[in-house]
């Protein structure tokens, strides 16, 4: 049989660098992979299985490979908004918000959060392209304005209906964890070492992402772990969990080769933004705003077991109308989905296509997104 | 009844002119879990290192070779209403389908279990 080849998000081969969690998951049976760059655990018990208990408990994913970024300095603000389609005069101090990195043409170079500290922005990019991500930054910033790699630090997910009793137990702080609703954020401990806690995440769950120093990151995951509610999930689990959220993985669902709005991302486009225009790509996306896009990203459905992978081709009849950027088997509703980039004339919901997969056609009807529904803590 | 082994990680076990093939318990334990299986039909013809087959994990999508060339008589029909078994029994009752052998001397290029084990130890 051939041979399972991980997926990689483009990483470089250069030599594969470890996160400081590396032995941390090799104790724990996490079967290692390259990806961006490092080796991360793919799974530990298995996919189906973490996927699951993501969805009924708890699951403590290491992120770690993402950038955690912090730019301060004059002239900050309008920095920030030259380079993102954020509108910063309405983002208040410590909620993370989504943001776009874009290209001259509009083109999607990274997608990210970005959140408000007392004096700076708190960035936090994609692990294969932050350091495409850094030195574009560079560039677009003026020289006022310094980057700072926060690289001594580990970012840790916590994910699923229990995670908020589980993280409860080890936090301590200011105001009590229950102030924190979706996408907010607040300086908290655990065992006594600083954290950064945000109620965000990228799995359709309530959860939780907590930025700590990469020296304690093992002492601090152990304790997690040691929750009931909490295990150990891989990066397999952690896709499967975010296709059926309905989120674009980036190097996959989103490219430079895709805008903003065939993405169906324009709550990122900040409304003040999407009227004065002023940040990269703004004139092909409100002419798009204006006029439509020739191809939306839609989500498919499939009956039966057989996934469609990206790279299928998506037609109607016998003509070719798109093509699959990820798709796989969704572990909480029984049969496959999928996400793909097809002609807008058959991107309306109940639209019935076919995937070609391996020569023959399965039926997919266009979908909605989310698959599952979310169930963030609002 | 000889078993023999792949290189790919596929065994057959050939009684007479028929040999019954599947993945290894290897296989199956770096693929993870299996959702679904793509059977050939009864009757095509199959050729040593076609792939005939594909097993669906959570992950990916993964050929199996056949191990050697002849007809297919039969696929395992259990697997379409619970693919799990090849992880659960991957070396018995999760076997994938049976061919009907036109060349039996294909099977000496095969590895026999030591071998096989051997093989994967180095791996």
């Amino acid at each position: 049989m051939s041979d399972v080849i991980p997926d990689d998000d483009g990483a470089e081969p250069i030599d594969t660098m470890m996160l400081p969690l590396d032995a941390w998951h090799r104790e724990r049976g996490g079967r290692m992979v390259e990806f961006a760059g490092y080796w991360m655990p793919v799974q530990y018990e298995g996919i189906l299985a973490e996927h699951l208990w993501t969805r009924e408990s708890a699951g403590l994913f290491d992120v770690s490979h993402m950038g955690q970024l912090y730019i301060a300095g004059e002239g900050v603000e309008a920095a920030l908004e030259a380079v993102l389609p954020i509108d910063l005069a309405t983002l208040k101090p410590y909620g993370p918000r989504y943001s776009l990195l874009l290209d001259e043409n509009g083109g999607i170079l990274d997608d990210l959060m970005v959140t408000r500290w007392n004096t700076g922005f708190y960035l936090v990019v994609n692990g294969a392209t932050k350091w495409d991500d850094i030195a574009h930054l560079r560039e677009g910033l003026p020289d006022e304005v310094t980057i700072s790699h926060l690289d001594d630090s580990a970012l840790l997910a916590l994910q699923g209906p229990k995670s908020f009793t589980a993280l409860e137990r080890v936090v301590t702080g200011k105001y009590p964890l229950s102030g924190l609703t979706f996408m907010k954020g607040g300086q908290f401990k655990i065992a006594g070492i600083d954290a950064w806690i945000s109620r965000s995440g990228y799995t359709g769950e309530d959860g939780f992402e907590i930025s700590i120093p990469a020296e304690n990151a093992a002492q601090i995951a152990d304790l997690i772990c040691q929750q009931p509610e909490v295990k150990p999930i891989g990066l397999g689990a952690r896709d499967s969990l975010r296709l059926e959220a309905g989120l674009p993985l980036y190097g996959h669902d989103l490219s430079p080769d895709t805008s903003p709005v065939e993405a169906d991302l324009l709550f990122a486009i900040n409304k003040r933004r999407r009227i004065e225009g002023g940040f990269p790509g703004a004139h092909r996306i409100m002419g798009e705003l204006a006029s439509g896009t020739p191809r939306k990203r839609v989500g498919l459905a499939l009956d039966g077991r057989q996934a469609a992978r990206e790279g299928a081709e998506v037609y109607k009849e016998d003509k070719k109308v798109g093509i699959l950027t990820s798709g796989g088997f969704s572990p909480t509703l029984g049969h496959p989905i999928a996400m793909a980039y097809v002609d807008a004339a058959h991107a309306a919901s109940g639209t019935i296509l076919t995937i070609d997969i391996r020569g023959k056609r399965l039926p997919a009807g266009v979908v909605p997104m989310p698959f599952v529904p979310h169930r963030y803590h609002r | 009844m000889p078993r023999y082994f792949t290189k790919d990680h596929e065994w057959i076990d050939v009684d007479g002119g028929t040999g019954t093939v599947g993945i290894t318990d290897y296989a199956q334990g770096q693929l993870g879990d299996i959702t679904y299986v793509d059977l050939p039909a009864s009757g095509s013809a199959v050729k040593k290192g076609d792939a005939p087959c594909v097993v669906d994990s959570v992950k990916a999508a993964s050929d199996v070779y056949a191990p050697v060339s002849g007809t297919v008589s039969e696929a395992n029909a259990a697997l379409e209403g619970e693919p799990e078994l090849v992880n659960t029994d991957p070396e018995a009752g999760g076997w994938l389908f049976r061919v009907m052998l036109s060349d039996a001397g294909e099977l000496e290029g095969l590895m026999d279990q030591a071998a096989y084990d051997a093989y994967i130890a180095g791996l």
